[in-house]
């Protein structure tokens, strides 16, 4: 059964009042490799990663994690599956009521894996690991800069060594350097750990750095699907259009109708 | 005709969005007390949310209670002297301030501020999505940010409403002697001599009523704030209107449950 996805999502619909934001997502992803997805905003990316995580419960579909579906499991048992999954937020998230290495550690604390004498060491351990100094520590997350936020956020995603790694929009906001050494980070991370990954991106350097395998997003469901090597040759109107940025084509098309 | 049904559609729309909104918040307010109980237990964000509410309100409600005493006092002198009944004061001062207003008037200042507060700090998480993240990070919000401070409020305003019972007292007892020229004897006398246990504890229980109320709508109201600083804005004002309302409204059935026999 070395076939069974990591992560499987069958005909995903998500509503939010008139606006049907997912119709219909089918996703794969195998285990140990990273999958990309693109695509424009608002069309419903964190959506379809908040519903895997159980933040947003989707209208109609299945969600697989390991074979299992999560959405029609008992609550402790989907509780269980989704332990697994570490969540870098689009916006950091980070508990700005808690220093630095309280971050960090939240998880491991709230698993009871190391006490809070522990926290600050280890904190400072996986600080380290991206590439944060362990002054940093003792800071509050509103005395970082976007850079080091992101990576406070990762190391917080990544401290409990999850399976499955999400990230939504980890090089957003950054500069250009700053983005390719947090995707370094993240290929790091998840090729040490073995897990699995989601990453959602808008910059196509990224998205090939980071990524095996890539999904487009559009009109709410996956319109293509492919290796990410892929994503700047693909012939696909839309992915073409949209991972060149053009001004003209299938998406701009569909907007003025 | 058409203008008739638009206001029953209307109306109707209103009564299916309060029953819903009253359903949400039953739900809310359950599954908050059942997380008081279940593990993990979390003693340190108890500990600060008592302080939060508990001990920063102790200036606000000392000095309430105080001035509200000697008011009462003053009042009373002018309204009863007319009837030679100056002897009553006393006994007005304590029952009012222990029954009603150290209860009321305590509850009002603690939705103000603290109420306010958690609904502001609940509502920049959740618009932030921190309160998502902490699920993500195997703790439950409801456990976590709620529970303790459901449990915190409850017990923390009987406690500031036994300070503003005394300071009310005190407050009464300093006008009347000083300024109104009783003996302080014959004052203290005739406030203990009309007081009984039960006055004290139905304000403490009001006091409990109402700290577990002022909790539940700030984390209502922050938990489920959306779309940015605005609806936090929103969130907090709806915390300490609602609250106090709420705290108005039970404590006239409160006050008919534990008194009128
Ligand atoms: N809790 C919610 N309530 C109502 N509408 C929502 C909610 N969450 C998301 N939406 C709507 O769903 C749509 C998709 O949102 P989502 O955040 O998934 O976009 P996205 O693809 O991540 O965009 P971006 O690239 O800008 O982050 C948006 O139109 C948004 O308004
Ligand atoms: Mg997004």
């Amino acid at each position: 059964m070395s076939a069974t996805p990591k992560i499987r999502i069958r005909g995903l619909k998500k509503r939010f009042g008139a606006k049907l934001v997912l119709d219909g997502v089918d996703l794969d992803v195998a285990r140990g490799t990273g999958m990309v997805v693109i695509g424009g905003s608002g069309t419903g990316k964190s959506v379809l990663i908040k519903s895997i995580l159980g933040l947003v419960t989707p209208d109609e579909g299945v969600i697989e994690i390991d074979g299992e579906d999560v959405l029609r499991a008992p609550k402790r048992r989907a509780r269980e599956l989704r332990a697994q999954i570490g969540m870098l937020f689009q916006n950091g998230a980070l508990f700005d009521s808690m220093k630095v290495w309280e971050n960090v550690c939240f998880g491991l604390l709230a698993q009871k894996r190391i006490t809070r004498r522990q926290a600050r060491d280890k904190a400072v351990e996986i600080l380290a690991q991206v590439g944060l100094d362990a002054a940093v520590a003792g800071l509050s997350p509103s005395e970082l800069s976007g850079g080091m936020q992101k990576r406070v956020g990762l190391a917080r995603a990544i401290a409990s060594e999850p399976a499955i790694m999400f990230f939504d929009e980890p090089t957003t906001g950054l500069d250009p350097i700053m983005g390719a050494v947090i995707d370094e980070l993240i290929v790091d991370c998840v090729k040490r750990l073995g897990s699995t990954s989601i990453a959602i991106t808008h910059d196509m350097a990224s998205a090939q750095r980071i990524g095996d395998a890539a999904a487009m997003l559009y009109r709410g469901r996956v319109s293509w699907t492919g290796p990410a090597s892929e994503l700047l040759t693909s012939t696909d109107p839309v992915v073409d259009q949209f991972t060149h940025g053009r001004a003209h084509g299938p998406i701009t098309m569909a907007l003025r109708k | 005709m058409n203008r008739l049904l638009g206001l029953i559609e209307a109306l109707g729309a209103v009564v299916l969005g309060l029953i819903e909104f009253t359903g949400e918040l039953a739900i809310f307010a359950v599954s908050g007390v059942l997380y008081i109980f279940r593990p993990p237990y979390y003693p340190r964000l108890i500990g600060r949310a008592f302080m939060e509410i508990g001990y920063f309100s102790l200036p606000v409600v000392a000095l309430t209670a105080l001035f509200t005493g000697m008011v009462l006092a003053l009042q009373s002198y002018t309204g009863f002297s007319r009837f030679g009944a100056e002897s009553a004061i006393a006994s007005v001062v304590v029952l009012s301030v222990t029954r009603e207003l150290g209860p009321v008037l305590a509850g009002l200042m603690v939705a103000g501020r603290a109420g306010a507060a958690m609904a502001a700090e609940l509502g920049t998480m959740r618009v932030t999505d921190q309160i998502d993240a902490l699920s993500t990070l195997s703790t439950q919000p409801m456990g976590y940010l709620v529970a303790p401070r459901l449990l915190a409020a409850t017990i923390a305003l009987p406690l500031l409403v036994v300070l503003a019972d005394i300071l009310g007292v005190m407050g009464g007892f300093l006008v009347a002697t000083r300024k109104l020229g009783f003996s302080s004897g014959a004052y203290l006398v005739s406030t203990f001599t009309n007081l009984q246990a039960q006055d004290v504890v139905s304000g403490l229980i009001k006091a409990a009523v109402f700290g577990f109320v002022i909790a539940l709508m700030g984390c209502f109201n922050g938990y489920r704030s959306k779309g940015g600083a605005e609806g936090v804005g929103t969130a907090t004002t709806s915390a300490v209107v609602s609250a106090s309302i709420l705290i108005l409204a039970l404590d006239y059935i409160l006050t008919q449950i534990l008194f009128v026999k």
